[in-house]
């Protein structure tokens, strides 16, 4: 018994002794390879022929004067999207030259090191001006940009226009208004809940809590600080969370939901309002409402006034370690121009980051009108840190917001503990 | 001289027949729990993982920031509980329906055995998604069928905790059904049938006759249990969406993941599992004493 002891000690003095640090890969930068394969990630989406087609027409394009060239793209399911740039930053090799980022990531990737430096890239490039300023921002870290926005989203308030008409209802035009409209569909559709809205669907709750004055947090100097246990933070969680009673949206159907779930809820006709995006048009078009229902800008508390929404939409960005960075840089420049932003529009309704593109696409589509005023009344974004990806995986404001539907916490207690958790994720 | 030497040969012998075992033990087990262990010890994200970002050593820094975490606690003591109570109803079920097997004609024993088997092998994720299809809220067949419209599964803790528990207890029974089944039918006929004219009933005579016979086989499922319903993720992690409204439905397991993966911090989640390895050892250990004690050989 006495030799396979310590022979096992040995072992693992060896071992301890072998490697007193876990290994840390050293990010490479990538080289510059002007021919080859260039490989591009992008989103797989519920329709993706349509957007395949015009990233075909797009390659097409790039590779007719570059024979040497061609372009590899593969389509990422966004749920397993954030394993799947771990793989790439872990093993360099696998690595993707131009990939598609939600903008929320980016600043995580970033973290990470696993993006590309290309503010010199974009001074020079011709479209660089066409870009608005607070969408550039959602790509800068520091002073330094990481990518090029690619096509916007934001949330507006659907309604059902066949209910409304029913019940002699007006589309809300305030926060007071919107309860009313909401209480009147619930009563007299019993089936139906007034305005379907989630538990989980974090950036439904973002639009009462901006409108309030609160946010989740403040950046002066580089650094954030929580502040989602502020009054005014607490006054507009108390407005988002009001929405879920018996009378309006029952907390047992909805406080699970995801903003997903709100999507199917609204086209399946179960819900006389919802907060969805200009991107979830098809989904609904595709459900039992299709010709029955419009949108306006979702409304604040004051009369007449649009409750900030989110700036959502997705990036296109270059890996750091990139084995074509011209190239890719090109690739990703030619997608995000104008030409393929409204190519793009036309297939899927993704809004084009580009102002012009914008303006051109909103010209011919009176749809988009309210989603377009919403940009205009100014949009907000979550904190451009790495501390969102921890915000964000650990559930802090969905805890938050079920913690109080669910009548487990108060309000005050619930909003407390959130911050000192968004404290806590900014401090590491 | 000649002889020391072959006793040493000899006291050799068993570690070269060890060999083949630490092949693959020491690659798939150690090697992995050694990184475990160093892990939990530094600061360790993604920026240290392929950034090019030094690891910085914090002692049971992780650790501390762990047990000052009054989630984690409850978290450990509701992992605790479900565990127990899936662990306490897996192996009633599969006990009953052992003594079940070897009180039936052939044909219901093998429906009985086939219904097992296929819940045995269908995978958890499997398992979890068809489950809950059924007790969906709007569209399940159960809320269909009991008449209760709109029933969320998922709001009461104790129920989404009950529901899921179910689930693993369908997933995990037939082990310990099979096992059982097989230990009973290796107990000599004439024992049974001792008993079987002495009075004893079915109960009596699994207290009293197999329950002892079979202690050692039942310390070994039991042991399994606790280790497989301690670890439970997949069930949770589906059928809750990862850990249930604001939490209520979180076991360690699915703490520990979303630590490490989902928010890339990869020297807690490593602390986490150090946390759960302790434990499990200890359990292990306690069971294995008490086997000696009990005077039963392994």
């Amino acid at each position: 018994m006495r030799k396979p002891l310590t022979l096992t000690a040995l072992v693992a003095l060896a071992l301890g002794l072998g490697a007193c640090a876990p290994s840390t890969e050293q990010p490479t930068d990538g080289t510059d390879a002007k021919t080859g394969t260039l490989r591009v990630w992008l989103f797989d989406e519920a329709n993706r022929a349509a957007k395949e087609a015009v990233v075909k027409e797009a390659v097409a394009e790039f590779t007719a004067n570059r024979p040497e060239v061609k372009v590899d793209v593969s389509y990422l399911a966004t749920e397993t999207r954030s394993e799947k740039y771990k793989g790439a930053l872990n093993d360099p090799a696998s690595a993707p030259d131009v990939a598609e980022v939600g903008n929320t990531d980016l600043a995580g990737l970033v973290a990470a090191n696993g993006m590309a430096d290309v503010t010199e890239d974009m001074a020079k490039w011709s479209e660089a001006g066409d870009l608005p300023k607070d969408l550039v921002k959602t790509v800068t870290v520091g002073d330094k940009a990481y990518g090029v926005p690619w096509w916007i989203g934001v949330r507006a308030l659907y309604y059902r226009t066949d209910v409304f008409t029913d019940l002699g209802l007006r589309p809300p035009t305030s926060y007071a208004e919107l309860v009313d409209a909401a209480k009147k569909v619930r009563a007299a559709r019993k089936d139906m809940v007034g305005i379907t809205v989630g538990g989980q669907y974090t950036f439904g709750a973002m639009p009462f809590i901006w409108d309030a004055g609160g946010d989740i947090a403040t950046s002066s100097g580089g650094r954030y600080t929580a502040t989602i246990d502020s009054p005014a933070s607490k006054a507009g969680i108390t407005a988002y969370t009001n929405l879920f009673s018996d009378d309006i949206c029952p907390a047992k159907q909805c406080v699970d939901l995801t903003g997903g779930g709100t999507v199917e809820t609204f086209a399946a006709g179960r819900a006389g309002m919802g907060i969805l995006g200009n991107f979830s048009r098809s989904a609904v078009e595709a459900g039992a409402v299709k010709g029955k229902y419009a949108v306006v800008p979702l409304p604040g508390a004051k009369p007449g006034s649009i409750a900030p929404a989110f700036a959502g939409g997705s990036s296109l960005g270059v890996f750091r370690s990139a084995t074509h960075r011209s190239l890719a840089v090109e690739f990703m420049q030619l997608l995000a121009g104008k030409k393929y932003g409204i190519k793009l529009y036309d297939a899927m309704g993704f809004v084009p980051a580009m102002k012009s593109a914008r303006d051109e696409v909103t010209a011919k589509e009176p749809f988009l009108k309210p989603f377009i005023d919403t940009m205009d009344a100014g949009t907000r974004f979550v904190p451009v840190d790495k501390a969102w990806t921890t915000i964000d995986a650990e559930k802090i404001v969905p805890n938050l917001l079920q913690k109080v539907i669910t009548r487990r916490a108060t309000v005050d207690a619930a909003a407390a503990d959130a911050n000192n958790q968004i404290t806590a994720a900014f401090a590491k | 001289m000649r002889r020391s030497a072959t006793i040493r040969r000899q006291r050799l012998t068993p570690l070269w027949l060890l060999l083949p075992a630490l092949v693959v033990l020491v690659p798939m087990f150690a090697y992995p729990l050694y990184q475990l262990g160093l892990l939990s010890l530094f600061d360790y994200g993604q920026p240290q993982v392929s950034g090019g970002v030094p690891a910085r050593f914090v002692g049971l820094g992780n650790f501390r920031a762990l047990f000052g975490d009054q989630v984690f606690w409850s978290v450990l003591g509701q992992t605790v509980v479900f565990a127990a109570g899936c662990v306490v109803v897996t192996l009633a079920v599969g006990a009953a329906l052992a003594m079940l097997l070897t009180r039936v004609g052939r044909v219901a024993r093998t429906v009985l055995s086939f219904a097992a088997l296929a819940a045995w092998a269908a995978p958890a994720m499997t398992g979890s998604v068809v489950w809950l299809f059924l007790f969906d809220s709007n569209l399940g067949l159960v809320n269909e069928v009991l008449g209760l419209p709109g029933y969320n599964w998922l709001y009461e803790r104790s129920v989404a905790f009950a529901l899921v528990g179910a689930v693993v207890v369908w997933h995990s029974f037939p082990f310990v059904m099979i096992t059982l089944y097989a230990g009973i039918q290796a107990i000599p006929e004439s024992v049974r049938e001792a008993a079987a004219l002495d009075g004893a009933g079915a109960f009596t005579t699994f207290r009293r006759i197999i329950v002892p016979m079979l202690r050692p086989l039942i310390t070994i499922v039991v042991i399994q249990s606790i280790i497989w319903d301690f670890k439970v993720f997949t069930q949770i992690y589906v059928m809750t969406r990862g850990g249930g409204i604001a939490g209520q439905n979180m076991v360690l397991n699915v703490y520990a993941y979303q630590k490490a993966f989902a928010s890339s911090q990869y020297g807690l989640g490593s602390a986490i599992g150090v946390v759960m390895t302790v434990i499990l050892l200890v359990v292990t250990l306690f069971y294995l004493r008490a086997l000696r004690r009990s005077g039963e050989a392994l």
